[in-house]
């Protein structure tokens, strides 16, 4: 059992006041607040250890290094990947899927194609348009279910040959669906496509292992796992990132340079060019020893309990529909309330101290598809209680009343 | 003193009635409920301001040396700061819209309703009723 209330007391911004009330912050999906650890460990760097990394051969360089790498295996041992050149350091899930999709505008032609989903954050749609629209490769899009599942017979129907990659989240940022990526990469795989998850959004909440999954690609941020923003991780295959042409050129990156030739550094070098954001990366691992030391597991347990309870609560609330029903659902919950626009929602519970998300939640496909302007969403993490969802009720039920 | 600006002031005093959020908000719900509605054939695409978060219609005619304003929004809190700014703009010399200053927005505590990073489409369209005023004043 976790003690929510000893979580709490690390994390400093939980007892700010939003207009006279106490914060309720129901906007992890976007990002999760950070625990003093995380915040101590990032000027802490700047204050003892910094200097650039794997440059210097002085005191504080190494120091700088050592930390950086630490991390780099944390992360490893987090994910269970193999090698820790496997963990490349990326700004966040967006530049993790940019590195990746813009190496396969070289790696495919006219013909090949790339599978992904309907229910996709923008970031793991336009970087694949623009690669197609470089490599004449076509996007195929797997459409959704009305309770907000992937329709996997036509993703099985679109997989033949010409498939080249497959790129889905792990988990939908807008409607909570946790997708089957087990099966989804098993079939990819089975007709020589590669396949990418974008995990943003289940790496805080689900534990994971590259080995036994065997995504060639995985990819997140570390704000959305406690962590600082402005760091992300791309998981990839030793092989697989080998052949996958280098994303920026620079300082790092590389092994020889001369204006005939130059060649490219190892991994994971080769795709970290340019000074990175070091106290970032040293300071996440403070967050992953956040987790691990609660236990992904027994978050998951407890998180999965509000789930349960904030979805019976806010159904309560007469005229409320959830967007997104699948069977295997993590912490978000998409609503709306009869007509009213979810700004307005979102504007009246903001002035009660409650931090929900409104609009398309960078996902405009689906809005398309469920036909309506955006939701209001709730999303949880580990720092969240009962009470604060209570909170969010009378709150909800409030501003209905306002509004109707 | 100017219409716009007498306006204006009687917009601040009004707000300056409320002792809290919720009787200005439900002030503002009920000024987008009241707000005229705009003729169904003017909420085209031409005319939509796309905000992130919520949307806003905008049309103008200029009509014996004044400009008619009428607007519309999906949101109803944004309606009510469009009906709002419809008040103070709308039915004046495009002249006197093109030089307005809307400092009474601070005033009555709106300011963030009216910051580009709301993306509610109410600074476009502010912008968009003195592009009108400076095109039609030419
Ligand atoms: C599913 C998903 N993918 C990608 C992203 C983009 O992450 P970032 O903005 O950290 O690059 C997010 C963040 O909202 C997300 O939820």
């Amino acid at each position: 059992m976790l003690d929510i209330s000893k979580i709490r007391k690390q994390f400093p911004i939980l007892s700010t006041k939003v207009n006279g009330e106490n914060l309720v912050y129901f906007d992890n999906g976007a990002t999760t607040q950070k625990p003093q650890s995380v915040i101590t460990a990032e000027s802490n760097y700047y204050q003892n250890e910094n200097s650039n990394v794997h440059r210097g051969v002085h005191f504080l360089s190494g120091l700088a290094t050592d930390k950086f790498e630490e991390t780099r295996i944390t992360i490893q041992n987090f994910i269970g990947a193999k090698h820790s050149h496997e963990i490349i350091f990326t700004k966040g899930t967006t530049d993790s899927i940019n590195i990746v999709a813009s190496g396969y505008r070289t790696l495919l032609n006219k013909g090949d194609e790339i599978i992904i989903s309907e229910l996709e954050h923008h970031s793991n749609i336009v970087p694949w348009q623009m690669c197609c629209e470089q490599s004449g490769a076509t996007l195929k899009v797997i459409p959704l279910l009305d309770n907000g599942s992937l329709d996997m017979i036509a993703f099985e129907n679109f997989l033949s040959e010409n498939t080249k990659l497959v790129s889905v989240s792990h988990i939908s940022n807008t409607l909570g669906t946790i997708n089957p990526i087990e099966k989804i990469i098993e079939k990819a795989q089975a007709v020589g496509a590669k396949v990418m998850i974008d995990g943003a959004q289940a790496a805080a909440h689900i534990s994971l292992n590259m080995q036994s999954l065997g995504a060639d690609f995985y990819c997140f941020s570390a704000h959305k796992l406690y962590g600082p923003t402005g760091v992300g991780i791309l998981y990839g295959k030793e092989d697989v990132l080998n052949e996958l042409p280098p994303y920026q050129g620079g300082g790092e990156m590389i092994k020889e340079v001369s204006f005939k030739k130059t060649t490219y550094a190892c991994l994971p070098h080769k795709f970290e060019a340019g000074t990175p954001n070091i106290a970032g990366v040293v300071a996440f691992k403070s967050a992953i020893d956040f987790i691990t030391e609660l236990g992904l597991s027994n978050i998951a347990k407890y998180e999965e309990e509000l789930l349960q309870y904030a979805t019976e609560e806010v159904l309560k609330i007469e005229g409320l529909k959830i967007y997104g029903t699948a069977k295997n659902k993590s912490g978000i919950i998409s609503f709306n309330i009869n007509e009213l626009h979810p700004y307005d929602i979102g504007m009246i519970v903001d002035k009660m101290g409650i931090a929900i998300r409104t609009g398309h939640h960078c996902t405009q496909p689906i809005m398309e598809r469920f036909n309506i302007p955006g939701t209001a969403r709730i999303s949880l993490a580990v720092y969240n209680t009962k009470e604060e969802i209570d909170i969010c009720i009378n709150a909800l039920k409030k501003a209905k009343m306002m509004l109707s | 003193m100017s219409t716009i600006k007498k306006i204006q002031a009687e917009i601040v005093e009004d707000f300056g009635m409320f002792d809290d959020w919720m009787q200005k908000y439900e002030y503002l719900i009920d000024l987008g409920n009241e707000l005229a509605p705009i003729k169904e054939q003017y909420k085209t695409e031409d005319n939509l301001i796309k905000g992130c978060q919520s949307r806003v219609w905008l049309h103008a005619e200029h009509t014996q040396g004044k400009i008619i304003f009428t607007a519309d929004s999906d949101a109803i809190m944004t309606k009510g700061i469009v009906a709002i700014l419809i008040n103070v703009l709308s039915n004046q010399a495009p002249k006197d819209i093109a030089t307005a200053k809307l400092d009474f927005i601070n005033e009555i505590g709106l300011k963030d309703q009216l910051s580009p990073t709301r993306a509610n489409g109410l600074v476009s369209m502010i912008k968009k009723m003195k592009l009108y005023a400076i095109a039609f004043n030419n």
